[in-house]
């Protein structure tokens, strides 16, 4: 962009930026609409408010249906998270170690959960793993979304590791660690905040799905965004609003924690990196 | 000679380690390779499978099954075939497995379920001529058509499912026709999720190419803080998002609250249930998606080119068209494609927004496979859907190239 001299150009320049700040209120609106919305004291679903309260919140933390689906949601994000971060931090130091024979398959099998549609998995996910007993319970949700996190912490370890300085693993090697050690005394120190990064994208992950919640789980394991989809599909209350400023409030706390998390990652690779 | 050997050595030692050092790896990968595709790829491929297997008439048939793998289609079938469906009737009957059978056939001729149902109550007594009883039940069986379905559904493997999927199927003879008008859907929800898809990535282009090009243009400072208003919709969740736009476009809603009260409308507009609204939420979901890497793009091309053409007297539009659109290119591929391919998935958008003549290619997979239990016809609208995604999702790794695929 040059800079505008002309009465036109200016005009352009005007216009331009008009546009961009009209897109990025488009952006956010809605969702700054929606979190005022939930401290209303009535119970219109339009502005003004009647009145600021928390009775939206209070029918929220007072509903065995709400507070149960926000139980199951920690639960499975936790069971997921847990699993899809250790295999995840695994098969991204694996990759990162050696150029395997047959990579471009297996990393085509370590994406797929990023590139299948969501119905096309659930709905296989229901094909298999009804049969074998797995519908309809917890396990079975934290495998789903174990499969459905996993890529993400693969792809933000590797992001990690691809800073990470190799000459470390020959120096721990010269000094004597075994492979083993060398990764739980030299690497894993070094690539934390990248696991740790990992990790919350795969808790967010799990905590923002919805599709394969409302073919797999139960009534047992409603998770919040499950409960959210029913509620907007039958009576919509302003609870819904109160719990979408939860998990808006929660997905900006995960995310911003992960951008972090990555930026710490960053520098200490470039620290240890350069000689 | 000792010179040679110990190089010899050496090279054995870093081969060695090299070897070592793959096995190390392979092991580390392997769980999670081993966890995917066991829970995974393997479930979806089960599940496409089941798209190209007829497994219910040869199992609740079997007798008539094998009767017909000997019949030439031409006429109508043997006795010995006729006999083998009374007895195979009178077993499903009994078994209470009917139903299987009955439902698959009734996919291909409507009305054979209550054909089915209608003779196994009717069956003749042992001794009696079965053709003729058959005949004498219902008329239909005696014509070649209704036992072309049945053979056609003997399986093991069978068309039947993908060329529904495409509204086709195949006549008596074997040959493939158009699908008769009440079940010939499927091209028009394809049609409908293609066409939708292209809207929604047309709107994002549209309206985050001058957003990207103005904060590719700002110093980074002042661009991050603009930045915030993409990232924060980018990670909020897309049930949250879309749970803001049914508040909002209620009738009662905001938008209408608003419209009415600047004296825009004189009554409030039906807006949820629409494709506008589809449309609307849509692309304000993916917006973020086509920014992003329209900006990392963007923020690549050199300042100076634009200052080159502007002294070399093209004016901004020409500059624009000739330096800076061309060398974006390689954003807009990335953001369209990105945008596209996520659209042509959507399923929870359109499902809480939309009417029933917004339903994409996914509302329909979860339909067979959760309202009606067709599982292959969920298989085979789901192998579309995954084609068409997979070969789009290639093209758009090429073009980014492995790593910046991976990272979106």
């Amino acid at each position: 962009m040059s800079a505008p001299r002309t009465p036109l150009g200016r005009l352009g320049r005007v216009v331009h930026w008009a546009f961009t700040l009209a897109v990025l209120a488009f952006l956010v609106a809605p969702i700054l609409a929606i979190v005022p919305l939930s401290f209303s004291a009535g119970s219109f679903l339009h502005y003004p408010l009647p009145g600021l309260s928390l009775q939206w919140y209070r029918e929220f933390f007072g509903s065995p249906f709400w507070i149960d689906s926000v139980v199951n949601s920690l639960i499975i994000g936790a069971g997921a998270t847990a699993l899809a971060t250790t295999l995840g931090t695994l098969a991204a130091f694996g990759l990162w170690l050696a150029r395997l024979p047959g990579r471009g398959v297996v990393v085509a099998v370590l994406i797929a959960p990023m590139v299948v549609p969501s119905v096309v998995a659930a709905v296989g996910l229901l094909f298999a793993y009804a049969p074998v007993g797995l519908a309809n319970s917890h396990a079975g949700m934290i495998l789903a979304h174990t499969a459905l996190a996993a890529p993400f912490v693969v792809v933000t370890v590797s992001a990690t590791l691809s800073g990470f300085d190799r000459t470390l693993l020959r120096a721990a090697a010269a000094c004597g660690a075994g492979p083993a050690t060398a990764f739980r005394r030299v690497v894993l120190p070094l690539i934390a905040p990248g696991v740790a990064a990992g990790a919350l994208f795969a808790f967010a992950i799990s905590l923002d799905e919805v599709v394969v919640a409302l073919f797999l789980a139960g009534p047992g394991q409603r998770t919040l965004p499950r409960q959210m989809f029913a509620g907007l599909n039958d009576n919509l209350s302003l609870a819904i609003a109160a719990a979408a400023t939860i998990l808006i409030a929660l997905s900006i706390l995960l995310m911003a924690s992960v951008g972090w998390l990555r930026g710490r990652a960053a520098r200490l690779a470039a620290r240890t990196g350069q000689p | 000679m000792a010179e040679g050997s110990a190089a010899a050595g050496l090279a054995h030692r870093v081969r060695r380690t090299g070897g070592r050092r793959r096995l190390a790896a392979a092991l580390l990968v392997m769980p999670l390779f081993v966890f995917l595709l066991v829970g995974f790829v393997g479930p979806i491929a089960a599940l496409l499978a089941r798209g190209v297997q007829d497994t219910e008439v040869p199992r609740v048939l079997p007798r008539v099954t094998a009767a017909l793998a000997e019949w030439d289609g031409r006429g109508l079938p043997d006795d010995a075939a006729f006999a083998a469906l009374v007895e195979d009737l009178r077993a499903a009957r009994a078994a209470g497995t009917l139903a299987q059978a009955a439902t698959r056939l009734n996919y291909d001729i409507n009305g054979f379920r209550t054909l089915m149902f209608a003779t196994a109550r009717r069956l003749p007594v042992p001794g009696e001529d079965a053709r003729a009883a058959l005949i004498a039940a219902d008329p239909a069986w005696g014509e070649r058509a209704t036992w072309a379905a049945i053979r056609r559904a003997a399986g093991p493997v069978t068309d039947f499912y993908l060329l529904a999927a495409l509204d086709l199927k195949r006549d008596t003879d074997g040959a493939i026709v158009a699908a008769p008008a009440e079940q010939a859907i499927f091209l028009d929800v394809l049609a409908r999720t293609f066409g939708i898809s292209a809207l929604v990535t047309l709107l994002c282009l549209a309206a985050g190419y001058p957003v990207a090009a103005l904060l590719a243009s700002l110093e980074p400072r002042r661009a991050a803080v603009l930045f915030a208003f993409v990232l924060l919709p980018f990670w909020t969740s897309l049930l949250v998002r879309t749970a803001a736009w049914v508040v909002l476009l209620q009738r009662e809603g905001v938008v209408n609250a608003a419209l009415l009260g600047l004296g825009l409308v004189e009554a409030p507009l039906q807006m949820i249930f629409t494709r506008f609204a589809v449309v609307l939420a849509m692309a304000h979901i993916l917006l973020p998606f086509m920014i992003l890497p329209l900006y990392a793009v963007m923020r690549a091309i050199p300042p100076g080119l634009g200052r080159a053409a502007a002294s070399l007297g093209a004016p901004p539009w020409l500059a624009f068209l000739r330096v800076t659109w061309p060398l974006s290119l390689p954003g807009v591929a990335a953001g369209s494609l990105m945008v596209f391919i996520q659209a042509l998935g959507y399923y929870i958008t359109p499902a809480l927004l939309g009417g029933a003549s917004d339903q994409m290619i996914s509302w329909f997979i979860a339909f067979y496979a959760s309202r009606t239990v067709n599982w292959g016809m969920a298989a085979a609208l789901s192998a579309l859907l995954l084609v068409a995604t997979a070969a789009l999702y290639a093209v758009y790794a090429r073009l980014a190239g492995e790593t910046q695929a991976r990272m979106a």
